[in-house]
């Protein structure tokens, strides 16, 4: 008996994945050429699923002040953001943080995972109850685990079910923390938010809203789906990341509490381990700047989709949830999900192929994210190597991948 | 307050969906028998909190193996009103 003995269970499903030598979870871009092509397996590949959403990575203008930055300010902090690790511009990217959502303040974490992390662990203790949507992704759950609160979860976008809980705590509701967030990670679904609000506000309870999916994509100013709900206010922390529609990687949280300052000094995933490097800060300076300033970018995204969503309905694709930049195409099997992923690969056209327990309703998925850089050209591609693995419509008997 | 044998007539109930074909009891094992996996588990404990009319923390989870264990927790959730 070994240590290590755990593995040999996955080493079995890995190597059942590894297949024509193309592995669904370890697909290596051999060389990426933009936002949304590739180099994959020596072939010329549209990636469709990258949460590239506004298609920054390779703006100019993100470019170089990432350039500049490192130039001027070197490779990397080489420390906590509590010690050496806060240069001017990790501050300054913190103010236009707050100033875009209009908080008080923010604090920037090293990813979009720690920010979950420690925000979840940190703000919730031992007296308090955490409340979180049954959707919510690994890092909420992670940072629950991290924390010493008490966890509850409630069903997925039910703000019925999350008002029993509450009631069922009674005065305890003023210390719960409720936990969701805007657009959903798998099925690319959006949370009721207006109704979650005025639950929070009937008891008294806190709302914190992970907008890791929705910064750039939801709301007139691209602030996320409280900015479309109209109920920002009602926000007390909005957490998200840089590694999708900003271009980057990092994390944030940002509040009207005078008291998140002093998270930092409880925050273990803040305090605990490296800052982000400046030419990270840079570009994600550069790709706020350019959310604010462009919301051509957001036009241009939701046309891709509902372009393709369109298609993929249209083919008779089962989808996951309502028009959004993620699109989910639910398959009937695991087998079947993985011989669509590669039929896509062999069509060049790369999507990630997700298989419970990672996803929230027990079924394989192809899941498609689109982003505003797609042309209607690769948006038609992408349709059209969809249409190749689908079955003409005598032939539809509930799944429609001919394998 | 209800007994741990009421308690424990639901929580077979509950449970009966994801038995397949095995006679349940205290000692079966939710993941180990019955393969639960973490979906199921979820549907699972919804399923009592809406029985019981209880919030199932996930912090006792760990805790929790078999029926019997289970069905302990759901006691002490429901003695507290």
């Amino acid at each position: 008996m070994s240590i290590l003995d755990k593995f040999r269970q996955l080493a079995a499903a890995r190597d059942a994945l590894i297949g024509d030598g193309r592995p669904p979870f370890g697909a290596v871009i051999e060389k990426i050429l933009s936002p949304t092509e590739g180099i994959m397996y020596g072939r010329r590949t549209i990636l469709l699923g990258t949460n590239n959403y506004l298609g920054l990575t390779f703006d100019p203008t993100c470019i170089e002040m990432a350039q500049a930055a490192l130039r001027d300010e070197g490779t990397g902090t080489t420390g906590s953001r509590m010690a050496n690790g806060t240069f001017s511009a990790h501050a300054d990217l913190e103010h236009e943080l707050a100033d875009f959502f209009g908080r008080r303040g923010t604090i920037v974490f090293s990813t979009g995972y720690l920010a979950n992390l420690g925000m979840l662990s940190a703000v919730a203790g031992p007296d308090d109850v955490v409340l979180v949507d049954a959707d919510c992704h690994a890092s909420i759950y992670d940072g629950c685990r991290l924390g010493s609160a008490e966890v509850l979860r409630f069903r997925h976008n039910d703000a019925g079910d999350l008002e029993k809980r509450l009631r069922r705590l009674g005065d305890r509701s003023h210390r719960a923390l409720i936990v969701v967030e805007g657009i959903y990670s798998m099925l690319g679904d959006r949370a009721p938010l207006a109704d979650l609000a005025a639950v929070k506000e009937r008891y008294g309870a806190y709302l914190l809203v992970d907008e890791a999916h929705s910064l750039g994509v939801l709301g007139q100013h691209g602030r996320g789906c409280a900015e479309e709900a109209g109920v920002e206010t009602a926000v007390d922390f909005v957490v998200g990341t840089f590694s999708k529609s900003l271009g980057t990687i990092g994390g944030f949280c940002a509040s009207d509490h005078p008291e998140l300052d002093l998270v930092r000094y409880a925050c273990r995933p803040y305090m605990f381990t490296a800052s982000p490097s400046p030419s990270v800060i840079a570009s994600a300076r550069g790709a706020l700047a350019a959310l604010r300033a462009r919301p051509e970018l957001r036009q241009r995204l939701w046309d891709n989709a509902r372009a393709l969503y369109g298609r993929l309905e249209a083919l008779g694709f089962e989808l996951g949830g309502a028009v959004s930049p993620i699109i989910a195409v639910l398959m009937p099997s695991a087998d079947a999900a993985i011989a669509a992923w590669r039929r896509l690969l062999d069509g060049g056209v790369y999507v990630n192929l997700v298989l419970p327990q990672a996803t929230p309703n027990a079924r394989p998925l192809l899941r498609c994210s689109v982003s505003a850089a797609h042309t209607p050209e690769q948006i038609a591609a992408v349709g059209d190597a969809f249409g190749a693995i689908a079955l003409p419509a005598p032939h539809r008997i509930g799944s429609v991948i001919a394998l | 307050m209800r007994s741990y044998e009421t308690i424990l007539v639901q929580t077979y109930e509950a449970l009966q969906p994801f038995a397949r074909g095995q006679t349940l009891t205290e000692n079966t094992d939710l993941v180990a028998d019955l393969s639960l996996d973490s979906m199921q588990m979820m549907e699972v404990l919804f399923e009592a909190e809406d029985r019981f009319d209880v919030s199932i923390p996930l912090n006792v989870l760990p805790s929790v193996r078999t029926i019997r264990d289970f069905a302990r927790r759901l006691q002490e959730l429901t003695a507290d009103r």
